[in-house]
């Protein structure tokens, strides 16, 4: 039994596309409608406290931006890894790297003054990039399963930022925590006046989000990416190197997810802490700002400031109606199944009659 | 402490350890031989343990919560059959997706039954004549878990079905070559949905015997990664659910030195091992190439639509 | 055996967008008889047996099976109704074993168990009967095209079908084989089955039917007893005009040598010899066809010439440069062109537009590069030029490759390949799957290509390409040269021969020069 009929649309449009994703967020926010009325919360409140709290005060603009920050520097290297069709799932613990990069150049590696900053950003960006290489090289030597490798390394990265923590990085001025020192204040971001808005690394994410868009669309390396993610075997037949290829795309997704990193302990926490509060899920939330903007770099602006509203928004929904901050991931979840659901009007002309029973197909 | 008494311990703690992994990577050999690949595992295994925490805690009775556990977790599994088989989404996000929401929304709910004792646990059985055999008997049938024997029965059942009736070939038909089995009067969309749901049933048990029988209480988290290291036996497995036994076992004794060895080095470097040698068996694996390519259902994450190939 | 008509469709029509495939077809088979279905490619034959087997659904028409109107929903549904088909592509699980394979999907009983030694001796009996042996265990990926076709034929058998469509049977066999599969069909209907025998070649019409039915443009032209029709009425019937049997083409003109291959040796996808000390030479000015059954080599002989897979021994020259095992980019810069086997799966990128395929392989340089950046108005332009020269039928340059028909790919990706004047062209089973006009247009190329002084090496499982195309044909058996002749010395029964492996001195001395 068919409740209804599917048939490949031609392409989709780009009004299309936007009201896709709109919807799937609407519905998304109707599906935890219904978990805050359960938890007994108005699901009205709770969404004008979302908005309120993204949006509704110059404070709450600050922290949307400040959590589209990583999102963006992520996001933007998981559109690459994408389009290239590697399943880069690993930008949690790529960021967790760069994190620990930049930790070592300030706590650890004697630099001192201005050359502090640039240093840590150039070891975190190399450091995400190493990490993400190794699943990479993984894949193209040995052809293994890219999702599960990422993945393996995002528990990997968790596990050894707690082993610095609680071991030789152990702060000795933290009386016991498992933090590292305060990094020295030359090692600290500059930040927006009044926000904690990390300005440099904003800055970096757009020029990211610039360049990944013109390496894909106007460049021959740009040209090899899309063909190896659209077709491996026509890329192979037209003689491209798929190993290369997936290289370059891995080194710059772990990079700017390192970069991420960095932003993270160099510009709010100024230390190395616990990975889930160094990270709140940002490599995972990427997935979805990636996916949202259609593996388009430059649409990873606008979703990545999208997401941050939301996490934003969750914060002051966890302070005041003391939501657990769970939700946030659950809220994700949903996101993620709606927009993919959504995407099949995009590609497929789904009308809601049963169609005549029996085979239908192209001619053969 | 004797060496005897060390191998014993570890053995009787690798099937402990390797029984939710065997639970969870059984149904995932049936999701990916039917061609649905279920990155979901972790999601419905995390939701699986909360579920059958809450129900054991409520009702005080451990296998309630087992089946609910189960129930749970096969819903869950219809989702992603929904999204990924009906509305032919792509299958990596979709399972994606739904272990976002599975961790999300046990995170959720669970919050207020975090650090509560489970009384009404599972109880650990001693099997009468067998557990007096030398050696073999304190490490396989002391103070174990009906559920270690039922995995183990499960897996034996579950491949006997594989190889040796027609369900089992319509399954194997269906993952390698969907068009051929649906022209031939295979239900290719039957035969995914039930696969699947079976996956997800047996991943809800696997995280049910985590809180109620393992270690009878409810963290967040508290899978910790077990879902994945599910989908890496699956391929270590070659899809096949005796092999799926061993691999489980394998990485239950992991988990249980990763405790074991403490004494000697970090807990927290100990706790990346499963992680560390899941991917050093992949690329051991990758090695048999040939082997895998035989095994590897060939419809694996293709949504089948009638009349076109 | 009373001949009575067991099968009626009556005004049967199909439409596709764009085309109609059946335009009120009437067609009748009876019992005990072979009935040949004739046309050309496109001409509706494999549609209206679709229809008949239940994969379309007619837009009109009516179906009786003994007199009683049937409606066929699903192919489970026509077996049921003891209507059965081969299809060209074979409908067979490549990893489970041919008893596996014969008891999917059936239902017999309540059993859950195959209860594989009950079906292992009914498959002996009928294997015996109809002289299909096959072994029952044995993978069907283990197995010849031939004896995967047997399989496929034993299933229907097993099932106790009526009636069985043959849907172009014979493209994959050797003529001996042919013949074996021939005696097979006479079998079946002497024992009260009917055969429908779906076939664009005249011969195998006369050779093994009882009654013909010619399709032209998916509309009947006539349904006559074999006994009646002879070659050329046949002929006209199927095209509807006065058929040329030879293509128009100039004497050879053998230029330098461009190619030599020395002791070549591969293994396969499954790690197998697959090409097993392969030695010979190709000329300019030449068509050199490589003639042979599926999956005896040809695969991997493309495959190592244009630098996809690995030779684990030999030596591949290439205008006397040593190329052997060089990547695909070196081999494609040194003036190979690759006219791919798979074309959606190799030659095109469905998703890309027709402009970003035509310079799949010219993009690095000028002048659709500069520097590390794309040229997109010259590669616009150079489309908008190939689109003209080679006639592709499509709306823009920036249409996705995947719009097009058939026909229109095969064209895009000669334009492709045939742009940078290669001196090589490696040609596998140009025109698979298209239809009469393409088909001519591409043929048509390639001997232009020949005029202009470039050899072509032909892979084709079409006979009757090699023979029309070539200069000198190569017969493959087994991953060897079995033989090596000039074209017009080539005896079909003698190319059939050593198609199926046998021997023939005849052959050895011709590959020598």
């Amino acid at each position: 039994m068919r409740l209804f009929t599917i048939e490949k649309r031609p392409s989709p449009s780009g009004g299309l596309v936007l009201l896709t994703s709109v919807l799937a967020i609407l519905a998304a926010l109707v599906v935890a409608g219904i978990f805050f009325w359960a938890w007994g919360a108005s699901p009205l409140h709770a969404y004008r406290l979302i908005l309120q709290g993204a949006l509704g005060s110059k404070l709450g603009l600050a922290e949307t931006v400040r959590r589209a920050i990583p999102l963006l520097l992520c996001g933007v290297g998981l559109t690459l890894a994408f389009r290239a069709l590697f399943w880069n799932i690993g930008a949690e613990g790529q960021l967790l790297l760069g994190a620990v990069a930049a930790t070592w150049v300030a706590l650890f590696s004697g630099l001192e003054g201005p050359w502090l900053i640039p240093a840590m950003l150039a070891l975190g960006f190399l450091a995400g990039a190493i990490w993400a290489l190794i699943p990479a090289l993984l894949k193209a030597r040995l052809g293994i399963n890219d999702v599960i490798t990422t993945l393996m390394m995002n528990y990997i990265a968790m596990y050894l930022v707690l082993y610095l923590i609680h071991g030789p990085w152990k702060g000795p001025q933290m009386r016991g925590f498992a933090y590292t020192d305060f990094f020295p204040k030359a090692a600290w971001l500059p930040l927006v006046p009044g926000t904690r808005i990390h300005w440099l690394t904003l800055i970096l994410g757009v020029l990211a989000a610039l360049g990944a868009y013109i390496l894909l669309t106007k460049t021959k390396r740009g040209f090899e990416i899309r063909v190896i993610g659209e077709n491996p075997e026509a890329a192979r037949f037209a003689g491209m190197s798929y190993t290369r290829t997936i290289l370059l795309v891995m080194a710059l997704s772990g990079g700017l997810a390192g970069l991420a990193g960095v932003g993270e302990v160099a510009g709010v926490h100024h230390i190395l802490r616990q990975p889930e509060q160094i990270s709140l899920g940002y490599g995972y939330t990427a997935i979805i700002v990636a996916w949202l903007a259609q593996r388009n770099p430059l649409a990873v602006i606008l979703t990545a400031l999208l997401l941050g509203a939301l996490m934003a928004g969750g914060d002051v929904i966890k302070a005041s109606l003391g939501l657990p901050f769970q939700l946030v991931n659950m809220f994700n979840g949903l996101i993620l199944a709606f927009l993919i659901s959504a995407e099949l009007l995009m590609r497929y002309k789904v009308s809601f009659r049963p169609r005549r029973k029996g085979w239908a197909g192209r001619p053969g | 402490m004797g060496w005897e008494t060390w191998l014993i311990g570890t053995i009787s703690r690798a099937l402990a350890y390797g029984t939710p992994l065997l639970l969870g990577t059984l149904g995932e050999i049936y999701a990916e031989r039917s061609g649905v690949l279920n990155l979901g595992v972790e999601g419905m295994m995390v939701m699986g343990a909360f579920s059958a925490f809450a129900t054991a805690y409520t009702t005080g009775n451990p296998w309630l919560g087992l089946l609910v556990a189960a129930c749970v977790g096969g819903a869950f599994s219809l989702i992603h059959a929904f999204v990924s088989i009906t509305l032919r989404a792509n299958q990596i996000v979709s399972g994606l997706a739904l272990t976002m929401l599975g961790l999300g929304l046990a995170g959720v709910l669970g919050r207020g039954w975090e650090g509560k004792p489970l009384e009404a646990a599972l109880p650990a059985l001693t099997v009468p004549h067998l557990a007096k055999i030398p050696g073999l008997g304190p490490s396989l049938f002391v103070n174990q878990n009906a559920l270690v024997y039922l995995a183990a029965g499960l897996a034996v059942l579950l491949w006997f079905v594989l190889y040796k009736t027609k369900i089992g070939i319509s399954i194997r038909a269906v993952g390698d070559d969907p068009a051929t089995a649906d022209a031939m009067g295979v239900n290719v969309f039957r035969t995914r949905y039930l696969c699947v749901l079976l996956g997800g049933v047996l991943a809800g048990l696997g995280g049910g015997y985590l809180s109620v029988a393992y270690r009878p209480a409810w963290t967040e988290g508290m899978t910790a990664g077990m879902g994945w290291i599910v989908i890496a036996l699956t391929i270590f497995a070659f899809w096949n659910p005796l092999l799926g036994l061993v691999g489980a076992y394998f990485f239950g004794a992991l988990y249980h030195l990763s405790y074991r060895l403490q004494p000697w080095t970090s807990p927290e470097l100990l706790k990346t091992m499963p992680y560390v040698f899941a991917i050093l068996v992949l690329a051991l694996v990758a090695r048999g190439t040939l082997k895998r390519r035989m095994n590897a259902p060939a419809a694996l994450c293709e949504p089948y639509i009638r009349g076109e190939e | 055996m009373a001949k009575s008509e067991r099968l009626e469709m009556r005004g049967i029509v199909k439409r596709f967008p764009g085309v109609v495939a059946n335009d009120g077809v009437d067609f009748t088979a009876r019992a005990g008889e072979i009935h040949a279905l004739l046309g050309e490619n496109g001409a509706g034959k494999t549609t209206l047996m679709r229809v008949l087997y239940g994969i379309y659904q007619p837009d009109a028409g009516e179906i009786f099976l003994d007199g009683r109107p049937i409606r066929v929903r699903s192919p489970a549904e026509a077996l049921a109704l003891g209507i059965g088909m081969v299809h060209q592509h074979f409908r067979l699980v490549p990893t489970l074993s041919v008893e596996e394979n014969v008891v999917l999907g059936l239902r017999e009983g309540l059993s859950p168990f195959p209860h594989l030694r009950r079906v292992r001796e009914r498959l002996a009996a009928i294997a015996r009967d109809y002289g299909l042996e096959v072994d029952p265990r044995a993978k069907v990926f283990e197995l010849s095209v031939g004896e995967q076709q047997r399989v496929e034929i034993l299933k229907a058998l097993y099932r106790r079908v009526q009636i069985l469509i043959m849907d172009e049977p014979t493209s994959v066999l050797t003529p001996q084989e042919v013949e074996q599969l021939f005696s097979t069909l006479r079998s079946l209907v002497e024992a009260g089955l009917t055969v429908i025998f779906i076939t664009h070649k005249l011969d195998e019409v006369l050779a093994v039917s009882d009654r013909v039915t010619v399709l032209r443009k998916g509309k009947v032209v006539a349904t006559l007893p074999t006994a009646e029709a002879d070659k050329p009425s046949l002929a006209r019937m199927m095209v509807g005009r006065e058929v040329v049997f030879r293509l128009e083409r100039g004497p050879a003109k053998r230029g330098e040598r461009l190619l030599e291959v020395r002791d070549l040796q591969a293994l396969s996808d499954r790690g197998l010899p697959a090409i097993r000390g392969l030695s010979f030479e190709l000329y300019a000015g030449e068509i050199l066809g490589v003639a042979g059954v599926a999956g005896n080599g040809q695969k991997e002989l493309v495959e190592v010439l244009t630098g996809l897979r690995r030779a684990t021994k030999g030596r591949v020259l290439l205008f006397g440069k040593d190329l052997t095992n060089r990547s695909p980019r070196e081999i494609a810069a040194a003036g190979v062109a690759h006219i791919p086997e798979e074309r959606l799966r190799r030659g095109l990128v469905p998703e890309m537009s027709v402009a970003e395929n035509l310079v799949l392989k010219g993009y690095r340089d000028p002048p659709f590069a500069r520097g590390p950046f794309l040229d997109q108005r010259a590669i616009i332009g150079h489309a908008e030029e190939a689109i003209a020269a080679y006639q592709i039928m499509t709306p823009s340059p920036n249409t996705p490759a995947k719009l097009l028909s058939g026909g229109n790919l095969q064209r895009l990706i000669l334009a492709r390949e045939l742009s940078g004047q290669p001196r090589l062209i490696i040609a596998a089973h140009p025109t698979y799957g298209l239809d009469v006009g393409a088909t001519e247009q591409i043929r048509g190329l390639l001997l232009k290509q020949r005029e202009l002084g470039a050899g072509v090496l032909l892979i084709s499982e079409d006979l009757e390409e090699i023979l029309s195309l070539s200069d000198r044909i190569l017969v493959l058996f087994a991953g060897q040269a079995m033989g090596l002749f000039k074209a017009g010395e080539a005896a079909l029964e003698e190319l059939g021969l050593l198609m199926a492996g046998a021997r023939s001195g005849k052959g050895e001395e011709a590959s020598a020069g």
